[in-house]
């Protein structure tokens, strides 16, 4: 019961940090605008002719590659740099504590920016009949991916103290995590490997566990998938913190 | 309060905290004192629990740092060096979070802020945000933060380093007040503070302790402590020499001044200090032979002669 309140106010600080500056509200608007860019230009929404939201899902392991890591890289990179990170943790609280304290805000954060989204459920509504199921199963997935991303952040920016070094880490890492997923890489990878290295491989990747999420399917399998890389990531940054201070 | 036993911290081959083993109780003020990288940053992180010793013991109230960090924790308040800060918030909401996490919730926490503003002079700036805060105000912020909670005991990392004299004389004061009812232990490289305020004395220096004791017992190792300068017109300084060297308790001698009559020699005592008996000695000697007597005073040692002869590095000291 402790533990909860101590996570909580941390989760209102880091809350609170993002929206005392502007960046917050930047990031929204570019969150948003290019979330409507891939969705209608790219993703060509409208000449599809169907109603569902394939076109706004899809792209959402590629619009998130530089945008969580945008958000997350500040999260103990900052800490370090101000030396704020020996007074946080000389108060009674538990590294976890402060680790899920800020993953959650950040996360909180990036699902206030998913929800912002919603006009372009009604649009889909309007225009024709989708199915609102599917939807759903959607957002769920882009959240899961979204954290999963985050938790990666999370670990990079843990590592220095500078906040481009952790940014780049953590673009590079999941860049890792879509490719290895992402069909052009797979098709190309099935010339040279068997198939059941192929599958192996792709199992690594985000794109293989959004999928079934984006056509209404929810498995086991992909909640498993999202849930260990974020607790992996988040252990490794109490790792890493620890490391840190042992000298 | 605080027990700290055989303490050590290596950094890869390095050593930076060598053993070190000190207690501090309620009502005591212990200064820390050492030269840059002596190793008194890394003391205190590891008795606040930012950092893991690499062997020792650490008990702070009946709590092991290291077993059980959290009720621990619980009884410190921490200044780190440099009195770091969030910058995106506001003073007003920085002490609010601080309180929060030390458990204050509700009025309680009202009055905790409000409390530790008032003792930091904090009014001013209440909704400023801290990295548009003066050196002083930053400071003093941070050290709001340490006293959120009244805690038993408060740590500090060179407390007045960056502030004004005005605002060096405060925080001793406060330090000082605060000293009759908690344990407080404050590193610094300045002397007069540790004077000033510490009823107890640390020198560390390459990781090691070199001195513990009052600012009094430390001051009284210096090398002319206790030695009586004598100023007398109208003698030779031979004549005065050799009437001085037959005082019960006399010691070795050397002239300070000799400007045709105005002679100053300095008497160091010949055993330990005798505690103002050669003082007085030479006072009546002086009195009976009807000298022309200008001044005459006991040394009491200064520290930074302590503070230089047993943390200049050996080759210095020798050369
Ligand atoms: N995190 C660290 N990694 C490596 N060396 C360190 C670290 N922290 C301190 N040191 C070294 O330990 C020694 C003691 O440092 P410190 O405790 O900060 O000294 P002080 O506070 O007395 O000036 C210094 O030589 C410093 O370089
Ligand atoms: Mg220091």
């Amino acid at each position: 019961m402790n533990a909860w309140t101590n996570i909580k106010a941390i989760v209102k600080r880091e809350l609170g940090a993002y929206f005392s500056s502007p960046i917050a509200y930047v990031f929204l608007v570019i969150f948003l605008l290019l979330a409507g860019f891939f969705t209608f230009t790219v993703g060509s929404f409208f000449e599809r002719g169907e109603a569902s939201l394939v076109s706004f899902f899809t792209w959402h392991p590629w619009l998130y590659l530089f945008l969580v890591p945008a958000i997350g890289m500040r999260l103990w990179s900052e800490e370090r740099r101000l030396g704020t990170m020996e007074l946080l943790l000389t108060m009674p609280i538990t590294t976890w504590q402060a680790i899920v304290g800020k993953f959650l805000a950040s996360w909180l954060f990036l699902a206030l920016a998913l929800a912002l989204t919603f006009p372009v459920v009604i649009t889909v509504n309007i225009l024709g009949d989708p199915d609102n199921g599917v939807i759903v199963t959607g957002y769920v997935g882009s959240l899961l991916l979204a954290g999963s991303y985050l938790a990666v952040s999370c670990m990079t920016s843990a590592m220095t103290r500078n906040q481009v070094i952790s940014f780049i880490v953590a673009v590079l890492i999941l860049l890792f995590l879509i490719l290895a997923g992402f069909t052009p890489v797979t098709d190309l990878l099935s010339r040279f490997a068997s198939p059941r290295v192929v599958e192996v491989v792709a199992a690594f990747s985000v794109m293989t566990h959004f999928e079934g999420f984006q056509r209404g399917v929810l498995d086991a399998r992909d909640f498993v998938f999202f849930a260990s890389v974020m607790g992996f990531a988040l252990f490794t940054t109490g790792v890493i913190i620890r490391s840190h201070r042992a000298g | 309060m605080i027990r700290v036993e055989n303490l050590k911290k290596a950094f890869g081959p390095k050593l930076a905290v060598n053993e070190v083993s000190f207690s501090v109780e309620r009502g005591e003020v212990l200064g820390f004192l050492g030269p840059n990288g002596a190793g008194k940053s890394t003391t205190m992180r590891m008795i606040t629990g930012f950092i893991p010793p690499t062997s020792g013991k650490i008990t702070v109230g009946e709590h092991d740092m290291l077993l059980n960090p959290l009720p621990a924790k619980r009884l410190i308040g921490y200044l780190p060096e440099n009195a770091p800060g969030y910058a995106d918030m506001t003073v007003q909401a920085f002490l609010s979070f601080a309180a929060e996490l030390r458990g204050l919730r509700g009025d309680a926490r009202k009055k905790a802020v409000s409390r530790a503003v008032d003792l930091c002079s904090l009014e001013n700036v209440l909704y400023q945000h801290i990295d548009t805060l003066s050196k002083g105000y930053k400071h003093r912020t941070c050290l709001a933060q340490a006293l959120i909670h009244d805690p038993d005991i408060l740590i500090m990392d060179e407390p007045t380093d960056g502030l004004d004299p005005n605002q060096k004389h405060e925080v001793r004061n406060l330090i000082k007040r605060m000293g009759a009812t908690k344990a407080i232990i404050f590193s610094t490289h300045i002397l007069e503070e540790v004077e000033a305020a510490c009823s107890r004395v640390i020198i560390i220096d390459r990781g090691r302790i070199v001195a513990n004791g009052t600012p009094e017992e430390l001051k009284a190792r210096a090398a002319n402590a206790g030695a009586v300068c004598v100023r007398v017109k109208g003698v030779s300084s031979a004549a005065l020499a050799e009437e001085l060297r037959r005082v019960a308790g006399a010691g070795k001698s050397e002239v300070l001044r000799d400007d045709g009559g105005d002679v100053e020699i300095r008497v160091y005592p010949e055993s330990a200090w005798t505690n103002g008996a050669l003082t007085a000695n030479i006072a009546s000697l002086a009195a009976q032979k009807k000298w022309q007597l200008e001044q005459l005073h006991t040394e009491e040692g200064r520290l930074d002669e302590v503070f230089r002869s047993i943390t200049l590095p050996d080759t210095v000291k020798a050369g």
